[in-house]
C-alpha cells in the first residue's frame, strides 16, 4: 500500500479549521498553542518550534548522528530545556517520571539505531503503565532507509507493539502535524507512549512552519462520557450489594479523578482497595482504605476482594498480580468495570456492568445517580447499608496489619528503613521505586495521602526505573522532595544518571535498600527452590563492590551509609537537609527479609499467607 | 474454534498492514486468511481477515483492532448474509490424453483455463473455500504441479454499505 496521505497543511488549510465541519465527521481536535503565521524554516527548526508551541518545557535526551540537525536549533530555544542524560533508557524513564508526577506529556529524544533501541524499555514500560510520553528519534536519511545504513534500525517497526502509536516522518512539512498528533494521542484517552521517528534529510530540508497544524486522526475517538443506562445499572447493583468493594487502579490517577473518588467513598461508605498503581488515590489515613490488593497485598484487601459480592472496578485491569488464579478470584462477586479502554473490559474477568468512559466522568455520574437513588429508596429496606461488611473488613484490617519481624542479630530491617523515610519526609514528597522487594515495601510502608506521590514500574516491572524516573519527577516539580527508593540490584542498572542530576542541579535523594542480593528473586529461591541461591548474590565477598558511598562521592553527590537502626533517622534527616546536590544513602539491610503477606504465583488468593507459615484463620461462617 | 470473517477498514498508510497482522500474532490469535485491497474511497483500504477464535476472544480481537489509531471500522460479516470468495490458480498436469478430461471436470466448477502447454494447463477458479477444496480434490489425481490461492474477500448482501457516511466525509 502506498503512502497516499494528504499533503502537509498549508496556511490556507489551517485557516479552514475555523470553518464548521460536517456534523457526521468526528469532532475536530482543538488546536493547542499560539497561532503562528507561516514562515520558512528547516525541518529541525520546525520540530523545535512545534515542541515550543505545544508547551513542552523539558526534553531528556542524547544527540547522535541522525538527530544532530535537531540539536542545533535546540541550543537556541528559550522555552525548551534539554537535559543531557547518560543513557537513552534514562531519558525515557525520566520522561515517564516527569509525566507521572504531573500528568503532563514527558518528552525524550535519541538518535537512530542504538539510541532509539535504548528507548525500547522505557517505551514498553510507559505502554504497560499508561504513561503519556513522546519519544523523538532521528532516523537515517530517507534514501538510506532499508539499506542497513550506519546506525539504522527500524524503530517504528520495533516499537509498534509497545507504543500507543508511532510515526516515521520523511517529509519536513509533516513534522508539526506529527508532533501535534503525537502529543494528542499520548495524552488523551488511555494515555500512552508515542514515538516520532524523523529522517535526517527531513530535519535538514527547508519547509514552511505554521501553527497549529491540522490534526487528522479519523480512527481515534476515545469515548469519554459513560452511558447513562450503565450508570443506572451500576447504581442498582450497588444498592443491592451487601459486600461491595471499590477496586481502584492507576486509571484513577491518570484521569486525575482522586478527588471525585474520595467523594464517592465518603458518600457510599464502601471499602476501597488501591492497587500498586493507585496507591495514594485514596489516602492511607482513610479508614475505609484496605490498602493494596494482590500478590503482596494486605490481608484485608485481598480477603475483602475474595469475600466481596460486588467489585466496583475503576481504572483497574484485573492484572494477574492482583487476581492470582483468575478462576478463583472474587468468586462471589458481580463486576462493574469502568475503563476508558474498551479492550480492558471483560479481557480477564467478564464484567456484569461494563462502563466505557473517562473514570472521572464515570465517578461524577455515579455520585449523581447514587444520590438520586438513595433519596428515593425506601427507608425500611437495607439497601445501601454496608455497616456489617464495614465491620468485618475493619476487623481484618485490625487483626492482620502490615508488619515485619526484625532479624535476631539486630541488623537493619529494610521495612524499618522505608517506614522511617516515609515518616520523616511526609506525604507531600514523591516516592519513586525500582522493582523488587524494596518496591513492595515502599508500596506497603510509606503512607500515601495524595495521588502521584507514588511512582513505580508496575506493569513491566523494569529494574533500573527508580533513579532516572525520580530525576524526571524532580525536574517536573523541583519544589518537592523526591526520593528514589531503590534496590542495590536496580541501582546498578541506571545509576549513571546521578551525573545528570549533579550537573543539572536535580537534587534527588536515593535510598539504596542494600541487601547485597537480587532480593525478590532470592525470596522465591528461598520459598520455592529449596534455598538454592543461583546467581542472586551481588556481594559474594566482604568487600563492597562497588562501595556506594564512594560511588556517590565520585559523582559529586553526598554519600551516606547506615548499618544499624540507630543510624537511620540521622542519615535521613541529613539527606532531607541537603538540597544543594543529590544524596545517596547506602542502607545495609539484612538479606533474609521477605515481603509479606504473599500469595504464591498462580494459586488462589484464598491461599494468602500473612507471614511465612502463617495463613490467616477466618471466622467460622466462612 | 469457530471461524469469523472480519472486515477492517483502515487508513491507507505505510505500515498499517503490519500493525494489524502483528496484533494478531502478539495476542495469540490465529489468522486463517488475510486479504488487503483498495475500496471505493480514496485513502481507505479494506482488510478481510478470517480468524479462528471463540466468543470472548472475538470481542477482544475486535476491541484491540479498534484501538489501532489507523483502524477506522471493524465489522464482522455473517457468512449467511455475505458473499465470500477466494481465487485459485492451479497448474495441473494435462497431456493431450488427459486434457479434455481435466477441462470437462473443471467446467462443473465454472472454472476456466487461462494457460495451456503441451503437458500442463493453468486453471483459474473463484468461490468459497469449500468449493475450491472440492475442485482441488478432483484435480488431485491428474497431478497438481503448482498452486496459489488468495485470501478470502467478502461483502455483505443487500444495499447497505459498511463504508457509511461518516467515513465518506472524512
Amino acid at each position: 500500500m502506498s503512502d497516499t496521505t494528504k499533503q502537509a497543511p498549508s496556511p490556507a488549510d489551517v485557516a479552514s479549521l475555523a470553518r464548521p465541519r460536517p456534523a457526521a465527521e468526528a469532532k475536530p481536535v482543538e488546536p493547542v498553542g499560539p497561532v503562528t503565521p507561516a514562515r520558512e524554516v528547516t525541518g529541525a527548526q520546525a520540530l523545535v518550534l512545534s515542541l515550543e508551541a505545544i508547551g513542552c518545557d523539558t526534553v531528556f535526551g542524547i544527540p547522535g548522528g541522525a538527530i544532530l540537525p535537531a540539536y542545533d536549533p535546540m541550543l537556541d530555544s528559550k522555552k525548551v530545556r534539554h537535559i543531557l542524560v547518560r543513557h537513552e533508557q534514562g531519558a525515557g524513564h525520566a520522561a515517564e517520571g516527569y509525566a507521572s508526577a504531573t500528568g503532563k506529556v514527558g518528552v525524550c529524544m535519541a538518535t537512530s539505531g542504538p539510541g532509539a533501541t535504548n528507548l525500547v524499555t522505557p517505551l514498553a514500560d510507559a505502554h504497560m503503565d499508561s504513561v503519556p510520553i513522546v519519544a523523538i528519534t532521528g532516523q537515517v536519511a530517507s534514501a538510506a532507509i532499508g539499506t542497513d545504513a550506519f546506525q539504522e534500525a527500524d524503530i517504528r517497526g520495533i516499537t509498534m507493539p509497545i507504543t500507543k502509536h508511532n510515526y516515521l516522518v520523511t517529509d519536513p512539512a509533516k513534522i508539526p502535524q506529527a508532533i501535534a498528533e503525537a502529543f494528542h494521542v499520548a495524552s488523551t484517552g488511555r494515555p500512552g507512549p508515542v514515538l516520532v521517528d524523523i529522517s535526517k534529510d527531513a530535519l535538514q530540508a527547508t519547509t514552511t512552519f505554521s501553527w497549529p497544524p491540522q490534526i487528522d486522526l479519523p480512527g481515534y475517538r476515545p469515548v469519554l462520557r459513560p452511558h447513562g443506562k450503565q450508570i443506572r445499572e451500576a447504581s442498582r447493583l450497588m444498592a443491592a450489594a451487601k459486600r461491595p468493594v471499590l477496586y481502584v487502579g492507576g486509571g484513577v490517577v491518570r484521569a486525575r479523578a482522586s478527588e471525585a473518588l474520595r467523594r464517592l467513598v465518603e458518600l457510599t461508605g464502601i471499602p476501597v482497595v488501591t492497587t500498586l498503581m493507585a496507591r495514594g488515590t485514596v489516602p492511607d489515613s482513610e479508614p475505609l482504605n484496605l490498602g493494596m490488593p494482590g500478590m503482596h497485598g494486605t490481608v484485608a484487601a485481598v480477603t475483602g476482594l475474595q469475600k466481596s459480592d460486588l467489585l466496583i472496578t475503576l481504572g483497574a485491569r484485573f492484572d494477574d498480580r492482583v487476581t492470582g488464579q483468575l478462576s478463583t478470584f472474587a468468586p462471589h462477586a458481580k463486576v462493574i468495570h469502568a475503563d476508558i479502554d474498551p479492550a480492558e473490559i471483560s479481557k480477564n474477568r467478564i464484567a456484569d456492568v461494563p462502563i466505557v468512559g473517562d473514570v472521572g466522568e464515570v465517578i461524577k455520574d455515579l455520585i449523581e445517580q447514587i444520590t438520586l437513588d438513595r433519596a428515593t429508596a425506601d427507608d425500611d429496606t437495607d439497601a445501601w447499608d454496608y455497616a456489617e461488611w464495614r465491620e468485618r473488613v475493619a476487623d481484618w484490617k485490625r487483626t492482620f496489619p502490615l508488619g515485619w519481624t526484625d532479624s535476631e542479630d539486630g541488623t537493619l530491617s529494610p521495612q524499618y528503613v522505608i517506614e522511617r523515610i516515609g515518616a520523616l519526609t511526609g506525604p507531600e514528597a514523591t516516592y519513586v521505586a525500582g522493582v523488587g522487594q524494596h518496591q513492595m515495601w515502599a508500596a506497603q510502608f510509606v503512607k500515601y495521602e495524595r495521588p502521584n506521590a507514588w511512582i513505580n514500574s508496575g506493569g513491566l516491572g523494569t529494574m533500573g526505573f527508580s533513579v532516572p524516573a525520580a530525576m524526571g519527577a524532580k525536574v517536573a516539580e523541583p519544589e518537592r522532595t523526591v526520593w528514589a527508593i531503590d534496590g542495590d540490584g536496580c541501582f546498578q542498572m541506571t545509576n549513571q544518571e546521578l551525573a545528570t542530576c549533579v550537573i543539572n542541579n536535580i537534587p534527588i535523594k536515593v535510598a539504596i535498600i542494600n541487601n547485597s542480593s537480587l532480593g525478590m528473586v532470592r525470596q522465591w529461591q528461598t520459598l520455592f527452590y529449596n534455598e538454592r541461591y543461583s546467581n542472586t548474590d551481588l556481594q559474594p565477598t566482604t568487600q563492597r563492590v562497588p562501595d556506594f558511598v564512594k560511588l556517590a562521592d565520585a559523582y559529586g553527590c553526598l554519600g551516606l551509609r547506615a548499618e544499624t537502626p540507630e543510624e537511620v533517622d540521622a542519615v535521613i534527616k541529613l539527606a532531607l537537609e541537603t538540597n544543594d546536590r543529590p544524596v545517596v544513602i547506602d542502607f545495609i539491610v539484612h538479606r533474609d527479609a521477605m515481603v509479606w503477606p504473599m500469595v504464591p504465583a498462580g494459586v488462589s488468593n484464598d491461599m494468602i499467607q500473612a507471614a511465612r507459615h502463617e495463613a490467616p484463620v477466618w471466622e467460622r461462617e466462612d | 474454534m469457530s471461524k469469523h470473517t472480519l472486515s477492517v477498514l483502515v487508513e491507507d498508510k505505510p505500515g498499517v498492514l503490519t500493525r494489524v497482522a502483528a496484533l494478531f500474532s502478539r495476542r495469540g490469535f490465529n489468522i486463517n486468511s488475510l486479504a488487503v485491497g483498495p475500496t471505493e474511497l480514496p485513502d481507505i483500504s479494506r482488510i478481510t481477515v478470517v480468524v479462528e477464535v471463540e466468543g470472548a476472544a472475538l470481542e477482544q480481537v475486535t476491541k484491540q483492532l479498534n484501538k489501532l489509531i489507523e483502524v477506522l471500522k471493524v465489522v464482522e460479516l455473517d457468512p449467511h448474509a455475505s458473499v465470500q470468495r477466494e481465487i485459485l490458480l492451479v497448474k495441473v498436469r494435462a497431456d493431450p490424453a488427459t486434457r479434455s478430461q481435466v477441462i470437462d471436470t473443471i467446467q462443473l466448477f465454472k472454472a476456466k483455463v487461462v494457460d495451456v502447454t503441451t503437458d500442463a494447463i493453468v486453471i483459474e477458479a473463484t468461490g468459497t473455500s469449500d468449493k475450491l477444496r472440492a475442485l482441488l480434490d478432483v484435480l488431485e489425481p491428474f497431478g497438481i504441479k503448482e498452486l496459489v490461492q488468495s485470501g478470502m474477500v467478502a461483502v455483505g448482501r443487500g444495499s447497505r454499505s459498511i463504508t457509511d457516511r461518516s467515513l465518506r466525509s472524512a
